[in-house]
């Protein structure tokens, strides 16, 4: 019997009473006692934290570090300046996406990459049959641990907790990164995240793993916060329409075909996949990643793999799907032809046998307050 | 582990039935909620609807996942419980109470010998 890997977090997360599973390979927290719902809601309303430590982190450094991550990504990541978390994809020479992942620029020499767990081996590869005497590739993933502070109170209360940064997190922009000493703990604090909330990821040294988490959540109990399962981070993401990698994107999907082509600067000068997303783009989309809602009435939810149908044949298939907390009904993903894609359009969908109507729409199915 | 009632009959499929006069009440234990995590919509059928042992009567869905509901006898439906179409959270809270799906006036009274009483569907959860 394979082990499964454990994060530093791992105790904590007992103690918690979490429900742990086999994800990937990671025994991982699905939902604490609260449950899912409840999970969910705090992370709307109040604050949550997430363990997701079996993500994979790497430094890019070197004279041509630069150059080498200006080749991997789609998005201008070796031009932003530094300080900035940028979103991009990496793609295949025909277009498909390897991962998609968040660099954080610290200099030309220096970049910081936080990648999916599934891909981990996967990307490390990536960055290393592409990288030269010039660029050193270290993989810090077993030595790194990351906690994401996501919710319309995560801002204040992590601005407010003791450290080197006190009082000046709360005026970091969206997407930009800083290193700081956060309840006596170094860490690196970016504004980002993957529930459509305000909030920060933490990144730290596996040993100071279990300091940072019990701050933070001493922190967070008296606002309402919970820690958060991998149930409540899916329905989150896929309320705000985040992609998630293996169900709505893959080797076999082009960012133009999900949607992604704000990631995609194909002026920044030649990146691995600019040759085949120029003609794809040329040539026009085929098929397209939409989102689609299913009005409650229907009393239905379509999942995973589920086929978008026309005619009694299936053209297309859903990517994610399930049902709505913060919003009604059920909603989901799905690759259509691009003559199903315009929103507003209605899709049918072969719900186990059942054929449900859905609804294309554009944005996210939960919009947060500003 | 949780401990189940001793006065219900039960199913390898972690269905659990009580005896009410000529009916028995059907619903889902605690070791299938916990299972499931949070239920989201629960179809089941009609009153008057006929069911057959071992067959599908209804869906249970939850935030993770859509599960079949198996008859547990073969009978006609007698009662349906209306509450969980806008409250199927009370199957988490209460799966023996307010939790509870369908009434089966049961129609083939040799079936009821292949139920589990609550040692034997004890032992079978601890051999999940």
């Amino acid at each position: 019997m394979d082990v499964l890997r454990k994060t530093p977090l791992h105790a904590v997360h007992g103690q918690l009473g979490a429900k742990l599973i086999d994800f990937g390979g990671w025994h991982m927290p699905v939902q604490y006692t609260a449950g899912t719902i409840k999970e969910h809601k705090a992370v709307r309303d109040a604050v949550g934290l997430f363990d997701v430590s079996h993500m994979g982190e790497a430094y890019l450094r070197g004279d041509k570090a630069r150059e080498i991550v200006g080749k991997l990504t789609t998005n201008a990541v070796e031009s932003a300046p530094v300080g900035k978390a940028v979103y991009t994809l990496l793609c295949r020479p025909n277009g498909g996406i390897v991962d998609d992942c968040i660099f954080y620029k610290r200099g030309d020499r220096e970049f910081f990459v936080i990648v999916n767990a599934s891909n981990q081996s996967k990307d490390l590869e990536w960055f290393r049959d592409h990288a030269n005497e010039h660029c050193n590739v270290e993989d810090v993933s077993d030595i790194t641990a990351l906690i994401a502070v996501q919710g319309p109170k995560a801002v204040a209360m992590l601005d407010g907790m003791p450290g080197d940064k006190t009082g000046t997190l709360a005026a970091m922009p969206s997407f930009t990164f800083t290193d700081a000493e956060i309840a006596g703990v170094k860490c690196v604090a970016a504004r980002t995240g993957y529930t459509g909330e305000d909030g920060f990821e933490l990144a730290c040294a596996n040993g100071d793993a279990v300091a940072l988490w019990s701050a933070l959540l001493e922190a967070a109990l008296p606002l309402g916060g919970l820690p958060i399962g991998l149930a409540a981070r899916d329905t989150l993401r896929l309320e705000s329409k985040l992609p998630l990698y293996g169900n709505d994107i893959d080797d076999d999907h082009t960012p133009l075909e999900a949607g992604l082509g704000w990631a995609v600067k194909l002026d920044k000068g030649d990146f691995l996949g600019r040759d085949a997303l120029v003609k794809q783009k040329a040539a026009g989309l085929e098929r397209q990643l939409v989102g689609f809602t299913i009005d409650p009435a229907a009393r239905a939810v379509a999942r995973h793999g589920y086929a978008v149908v026309q005619d009694g044949a299936t053209v297309g298939t859903v990517t994610s799907g399930g049902p709505g907390i913060s919003v009604a009904g059920a909603v989901g993903l799905a690759y259509v032809p691009v003559r199903l894609a315009a929103p507003g359009t209605q899709i049918s969908i072969d719900c186990r046998g059942k054929i449900v109507a859905a609804q294309v729409v554009s944005g996210k199915f939960y919009k947060r307050a500003k | 582990m949780s401990s189940f009632p001793t006065d219900l009959r039960y199913t390898a499929d972690h269905e659990w039935l009580r005896s009410q006069g000529s009916a028995w009440r059907v619903g889902i234990t605690q070791f299938a909620v916990d299972q499931l995590g949070d239920i989201t919509l629960v179809d089941l059928p009609g009153v008057g609807d006929l069911v057959t042992k071992g067959q599908r009567f209804g869906t249970i869905e939850s935030v993770k996942s859509v599960s079949d509901l198996y008859a547990p006898v073969s009978g006609r439906v007698v009662a349906v419980n209306a509450a969980l179409k806008d409250s199927p959270e009370s199957v988490n809270a209460a799966p023996y109470e307010a939790g509870w799906m369908i009434d089966i006036e049961p129609t083939e009274a040799a079936e009821a010998a292949e139920l589990m009483a609550h040692d034997a569907y004890t032992k079978h959860v601890a051999a999940q």
